[in-house]
């Protein structure tokens, strides 16, 4: 008989076992898919949003300096970049104007910024389009908005920012530099923050060492880092949503390692009587291995196609709220689809290489007894 | 039908599956490609640094700028959002009031 066809037959022969204990080892596959398709789920979610923040950001300022003052932020004097900009390296520098509101309305925070060009002119603002869809704003409306004072601002909404943007720009107001120094009472002469640009990339760690010497009380961020936060903050909360998941994945690893390495005493039997008929022990693996095989890979790639759909159709519904954190305006987006390979290897090896390992040894076990032991213990 | 035919068959079927979610996954970035591209000339337009996605606090809209490693950041007891604020509780008070 060929190889292939020897495999058939103990194929045929797996399959007939596992369709005797229908119930069990259906209740076994559901249960495995269902727990690839959650992990699955969280790896498709959080790796689509760390690649679009890598393309998204990859143009970002290359640095940004903050004034520190008792470990928390504070303005920035415009004088600092003037001390930057003699600095060689350094292109351009531009003071940013940019802060919080909290809106009692929606109790959410916005972020005001002025823009570098294209300055909405005095009294207006252009929105995000999640403020404009909590908020019921648009184009012509009017926002007030109490200032530092108590006095009300009164802004007319100019234009609400392309949905497309809504992963950068959902909770965005755009305002002129005069309307976001009297909203917040910051006097001329202070910014925020300060952004470089430096076209050199190689140069960027020896200006970032320099502004830290000539401004001691400074904060530097460089693009690396912004980049890096974002790699970290997807992680933990990946990690975060793993660990709840930790329990209903210990919870089936006992399961499964109890299915698969306790034979019960009806597979001891069996391996007992397919040894007495003249099987060898090696085919008795095979059976088993097949067994693993038919259970994990199917669980495998069916939790794997779940998630894919879940997260990439229904925008990761079941997961998506425990991401989102408690963001009232919580921007609406596609994700883009990003699959890496080097996570799915790894999902397919923590998944299925265990569970046929533990299905194979035990059997093993059992194989290489006397088949008359076997059957009378 | 062999009971083997029908798992290969099945087994063929879902790997079919995964790779037309493949070729998806590549068509669908490949038609998002020049929203993605409007979205990073917006974020270098504006000079962005952060996602708009968790606009809850300071540190969790712009975690590019908060300084990460200052815990209680908003006031002594205010939760923050380090593994660990979930998981320590705030200090006992040492003394006690007379």
């Amino acid at each position: 008989m060929s190889w292939w066809g020897r495999q058939r037959n103990i194929l045929d022969f797996t399959l007939s076992s596992l369709l005797r204990r229908k119930g069990k080892n259906l209740g076994l596959l559901l249960v495995y898919t269902l727990v690839v398709a959650a992990l699955a789920s969280v790896m498709l979610f959080l790796s689509s949003l760390r690649r679009e923040a890598s393309a998204i950001l990859a143009d970002c300022p290359e640095v940004l300096v903050q004034k520190m003052v008792a470990g928390r932020h504070d303005l920035v004097p415009e004088a600092y970049a003037e001390k930057i900009r003699d600095i060689r390296g350094v292109s351009a520098v531009r003071s940013r104007l940019w802060g919080y509101w909290y809106d009692p309305v929606t109790r959410a925070n916005y972020t005001l910024l002025v823009p570098a060009e294209g300055v909405p002119p005095a009294g207006m603002v252009r929105i995000g389009e999640g403020i404009s869809r909590t908020r019921q704003l648009y184009p012509g409306d009017i926002l007030s908005i109490k200032a530092y004072n108590g006095e009300p601002l009164i802004l007319a909404i100019e234009a609400v920012l392309a949905p497309e943007s809504e992963l950068l720009s959902a909770d965005l107001m755009l305002i002129g530099a005069e309307d976001f120094r009297s909203l917040f009472g910051i006097p001329p002469g202070l910014a925020t923050d300060l952004t470089l640009r430096v076209p050199n990339q190689r140069e960027i760690n020896t200006i970032a060492l320099k502004i830290s010497r000539i401004l001691p009380d400074s904060r530097v961020v460089l693009r690396s880092e912004i980049l890096r936060t974002y790699d970290a903050v997807f992680d933990w909360r990946g990690g975060m949503i793993v660990v709840l998941l930790g329990g209903a994945l210990l919870a089936f690893i006992i399961f499964s390692w109890d299915r698969a390495s306790g034979l019960s005493a009806e597979e001891r039997r069996e391996i007992g009587i397919l040894k007495a008929v003249g099987w060898e022990t090696s085919d008795v693996l095979l059976l088993k291995f097949w067994e693993g095989i038919v259970v994990s890979l199917t669980s495998f790639l069916a939790g794997f196609l779940l998630a894919y759909v879940h997260v990439f159709f229904f925008q990761g519904a079941l997961i998506s709220s425990v991401i989102k954190g408690w963001s009232v305006l919580y921007p609406h987006f596609r994700l883009v689809p990003a699959i890496q390979p080097r996570e799915v290897a790894t999902l397919f090896f923590l998944t299925v290489v265990p569970y046929t390992a533990a299905t194979v040894i035990p059997s093993w076990k059992a194989a290489i007894v006397d088949p008359d032991a076997v059957m009378r213990a | 039908m062999r009971k083997s035919t029908v798992f290969l068959l099945l087994t063929a079927l879902q790997a079919l599956a995964l790779g037309a979610f493949l070729l998806h996954a590549s068509l669908a970035r490949r038609s998002l490609l020049p929203q993605l591209q409007r979205s990073r000339r917006l974020a270098a337009a504006l000079e962005l640094t952060d996602l708009a996605l968790f606009n809850e606090a300071r540190y969790t809209r712009h975690p590019t700028q908060a300084d990460l490693h200052t815990a209680f950041q908003d006031h002594p007891l205010a939760l923050e959002h380090f593994p660990t604020g979930s998981l320590v509780p705030p200090p006992v008070p040492t003394r006690r009031a007379p």
